[in-house]
């Protein structure tokens, strides 16, 4: 033992302790290393300090520290009348709150717009949260349901039929336009050099249109007749709910497999009369508020909660289409989404505001929302469907090709193997996307809607609030609410960025 | 005793078929049948409703109404126009405002853009997190909302022209606007420019050169000296023998307003300021990504070779960092001219406002005027993504050669 410890190769006594090494880590280690390293860093971090210090600290008195917090009018927010210097006038957000969250939207119906939100929250929550099941019924219920439900609700108003009426009206529209175009073919023949040949073709249209007319009579037949009873949205939704669910049941396979979907749509007409009955829409629903009167916060969330809704479906329908084999199919398609994307939202907007009521028949007005809503849907359609275009191009061939070869036909495949991977792989865009649109519903109010940017515009003319600070203390409020939603989005957006690559995560 | 191959059959039918309805074939064809119905049974409606409705107002359709007096002024003209020109005068007025807004913008969203990513790419601590704060910040908050915050709040902030505030005394800001000295062309001009032009293309030629002598016999030139003599020693010179090329005209304050001078409108301040730092803002992410999408082996490997770092970034770093930046960037530049069109809230004259704003209200030929303002933004973006093209095809033709 003794030899071994007084060999030559081992050390006698231990070696002095070295000094710690320089800290690296924590806050001090951060401050050595990421700040005061070197002569230009340390140049640099002085530079940065100074800039915050410049627009931070005046930003903390504005908001909080000289702010005025109660008050009854301008007189509050005055400097000769405070004494000392006037940060935000938050007495004049208090009074223009109202206004700068339902518009004019009458205050005894304002239940409504709080209901209407809630029940989006309620929705919507479950939908972001990826561990909760039921998805697809959710989805359901948020893009389809919940629309509907939405517009009886904010606009009241209650139905005159139901899909019977509906069916109906449509295809004599339909079939009148046909007749129409025959008469003005006719017209035009007795001037023409063809006037033979247009004899005969505007005489063919007429002759269709005619056809037409005699096939659907009795359809027209019995939506006069049930227009006649008292009971006539009942009756309409009781045969709408027979007929659909036959179709629904032999569609389904019949008596061998037919069951589910008969009971799934008799469980949705149900939910649908539970709806008609509770809103009363069977008897004029809830009392009417005209769009004019909608405005602030309610406008924007419409806007772009509609603009989500219907510009999925648009999106994926021109996605489809742009990689579809048939030629005019794509040519339509491409060429739809590169005008819009290549046309400021303005513009859109001016051209459904001004272009398109020159479109539509004379005696068919559509509201300025409405109009709005359209120009933003499509522009955004094009939008979402480079989006979606990007998660099919990102489908290896294999997918399709083996639902190919299981036997599924091309809406199977398409609905079942390659659209759920492609839109879960775009997420992310496409919530990009949404941030986009709740920021470009502002340009709303260039078209004369009062959404949060144009209440909070029209609300700076109002004399009895008018101070040097009105108009700050109007955009910091806005700019927080902007800023919260979008933010929210952006983070939502990374966080299921994240979740989709953990897989390549190591 | 060879036989010939037998030529397979020509197959005329199926590959007429395959033109006219893709993979689906003759369902690809009664589909396209039903849908080129639906679209002219659309086109159809359209067509006679805006007819009937026209009618019904009493507006002539054509454009013959271009040739007619606009009648109305408008604040900021690039080219001589008053009240009496056409509306032809006033489109061409409105795009030129729009296109000026839109260079400035480009110009100055690129300056802060880049300075803006340098700062998130910086190792300081306290500089990368106030670019991102920028970043987020500007990115989260509508482009409206930020030219109305510049237009309404600060420009409106600022005092009257009597109490503006002066820079160095020869460019005052105001309510009304900013005041520069305006240059005016003197005797020496003409050859001044004509100098100046000859020194670009001369040191243009210079480059060439000295690249083919780089590349064909490995011939280093220094050019810089000459460059250097040829933009800025030349043009001195001239200034020197013919005199100055031009003088400014200092504005001053009379009464309540400045005379002499350019005046630069304040909707223009505003609209400039907001394009430009939100598209800043943009542009700094995608500078960002551009430069992290570098691998870090080639800053080693250009250090391996023994080149200096300047060199390594110039030469390695650089190039392919703009192979990703550039194609985002461009869409950026035409998002700025796109966006310059909500001009029309703060009512700064561009195509917008004055052409389907104001002329627009005042004759009423919302098809014509509407098609023409939207088709001038859609030459613009399909020139712009034709060249895009061109650009992704010369880089992939580089790559694989």
């Amino acid at each position: 033992m003794s030899d071994i410890t007084s060999s030559a190769f081992i050390r006698e006594d231990l070696v002095a302790e070295r000094p710690a090494p320089v800290k690296t880590t924590g806050f001090i280690g951060l401050v050595r290393t990421r700040l005061f390293n070197s002569p230009t860093n340390i140049l640099l971090t002085i530079v940065g300090a100074l800039l915050l210090w410049f627009t931070i600290i005046p930003s903390v008195r504005f908001l909080v520290v000289d702010a005025v917090w109660s008050g009854k009018d301008r007189t509050a927010c005055l400097a000769e009348n405070t004494g000392s210097a006037v940060g935000a006038c938050w007495p004049y957000i208090q009074a223009k709150l109202p206004q700068l969250i339902y518009g004019f939207y009458p205050e005894a119906e304002r239940w409504r717009v709080d209901l209407t939100l809630v029940l989006a929250v309620v929705l919507l929550l479950p939908l972001l949260i990826p561990r909760l099941p039921a998805k697809g019924f959710n989805a359901g219920l948020f893009f389809f349901a919940f629309p509907v439900v939405a517009f009886f609700l904010l606009h009241g108003g209650g139905l005159g039929g139901f899909g019977l009426s509906w069916t109906a009206g449509l295809l004599q529209l339909f079939d009148d336009s046909i007749i129409g175009a025959g008469q003005a073919v006719l017209s035009l023949s007795k001037s023409s050099p063809i006037g033979p040949l247009l004899w005969v073709v505007g005489n063919l249209i007429l002759l269709v249109g005619t056809a037409i007319y005699w096939l659907i009579y009795p359809l027209t037949w019995l939506r006069d007749q049930l227009q006649g009873t008292g009971q006539s949205v009942w009756t309409d939704f009781a045969i709408t709910a027979v007929v659909v669910t036959l179709i629904a049941f032999f569609l389904g396979g019949g008596v061998r497999a037919g069951w589910r979907a008969l009971a799934s749509s008799i469980a949705a007409f149900v939910a649908v009369a539970i709806i008609i009955k509770l809103m009363g829409l069977d008897h004029g629903g809830l009392p009417i508020v005209q769009t004019n009167l909608w405005g602030g916060l309610l406008v924007t969330l419409v806007v772009s909660v509609t603009g989500i809704v219907t510009s999925l479906p648009i999106g994926i329908a021109l996605a489809l289409g742009r990689r579809s084999t048939i030629p005019l199919i794509r040519i339509f398609s491409i060429a739809f989404i590169e005008f819009w994307r290549g046309v400021p939202l303005i513009t859109v907007l001016f051209f459904a505001t001004y272009m398109l009521p020159l479109f539509l028949p004379g005696n068919f007005t559509v509201d300025g929302l409405v109009r709005a809503l359209i120009g933003i849907s499509l522009f955004t359609g094009a939008y979402q469907a480079e989006n979606v275009r990007g998660g099919l191009a990102a489908i290896p061939r294999g997918q399709g090709e083996a639902a190919a070869a299981l036997g599924l036909s091309w809406w199977k495949m398409t609905s079942l193997i390659v659209l759920p991977q492609a839109l879960r792989h775009v997420i992310p865009n496409l919530v990009n996307s949404f941030i986009s649109l709740f920021k470009d519903t502002s340009l709303v109010s260039i078209v004369a809607l009062f959404d949060l940017l144009g209440s909070l515009r029209a609300s700076f003319s109002d004399p009895k609030w008018s101070t040097p600070s009105t108009a700050f203390t109007g955009f910091a409020f806005a700019g927080i609410i902007y800023f919260m939603f979008c933010f929210g989005m952006s983070r939502y957006s990374l966080f299921v960025e994240h979740r989709l690559n953990a897989h390549r995560r190591n | 005793m060879s036989t010939e191959a037998r030529k397979p059959p020509a197959q005329i039918a199926l590959k007429i078929r395959r033109v006219l309805g893709g993979k689906t074939g003759w369902n690809g064809i009664a589909v396209q049948f039903a849908f080129a119905a639906i679209l002219g049974w659309i086109a159809y409606e359209i067509v006679s409703n805006a007819r009937a409705n026209l009618e019904n107002q009493h507006i002539a359709a054509g454009f013959g109404f271009l040739r007619n007096n606009a009648g109305f002024d408008v604040n900021q003209t690039l080219i001589s126009y008053t009240g009496s020109d056409t509306f032809l005068r006033v489109f061409v007025v409105g795009l030129l405002n729009t296109l000026i807004v839109s260079v400035v913008g480009i110009v100055f969203a690129t300056a802060i853009g880049f300075i803006v990513a340098l700062c998130r790419l910086s190792p300081n601590w306290l500089l990368s997190r106030i670019g991102e704060l920028y970043v987020e910040i500007i990115r989260n908050l509508p482009l409206l909302f930020q030219i109305l915050f510049w237009y309404l709040a600060v420009l409106a902030a600022l005092p009257n022209p009597r109490q503006s505030i002066s820079l160095l005394g020869i460019s005052f800001v105001s309510n009304r606007g900013l005041v520069v000295p305006r240059p005016i062309g003197e005797s020496g001009f003409e050859a001044f420019l004509a100098v100046f032009v000859f020194g670009i293309v001369a040191s243009l030629a210079l480059r060439f050169y000295a690249r083919r002598a780089l590349f064909e016999r490995g011939q280093m030139i220094r050019i810089w000296p000459y460059v250097l003599g040829l933009l800025f020693g030349l043009p001195l010179l001239t200034m020197l023998v013919f005199g100055p090329p031009f003088s400014f005209e200092l504005p001053q304050l009379k009464g309540f307003n400045f005379a002499g001078g350019s005046r630069i409108i304040p909707e223009f301040v505003a609209l400039a300021l907001a394009l430009s730092t939100y598209t800043a803002a943009f542009i700094a992410e995608i500078v960002r990504a551009g430069i992290l999408s570098v691998h870090s082996g080639q800053m080693e490997a250009g250090a391996s070779l023994g080149l200096s770092r300047g060199t390594t970034l110039r030469l390695i770093v650089v190039p392919q960092a703009m192979r990703v930046i550039v194609p985002p960037l461009t869409n950026q530049y035409l998002n700025l001219t796109k966006n310059s069109s909500l001009a029309v809230a703060i009512g700064y004259p561009d195509l917008v406002s004055v052409f389907a704003g104001t002329s627009l209200s005042q004759t009423g030929q919302a098809i014509e005027i509407i098609a023409m303002t939207m088709g001038v933004y859609l030459l613009i973006s399909l020139i712009t993504s034709a060249v895009m093209s061109i650009y992704g095809w010369r880089i992939s033709r580089s790559l694989g050669a």
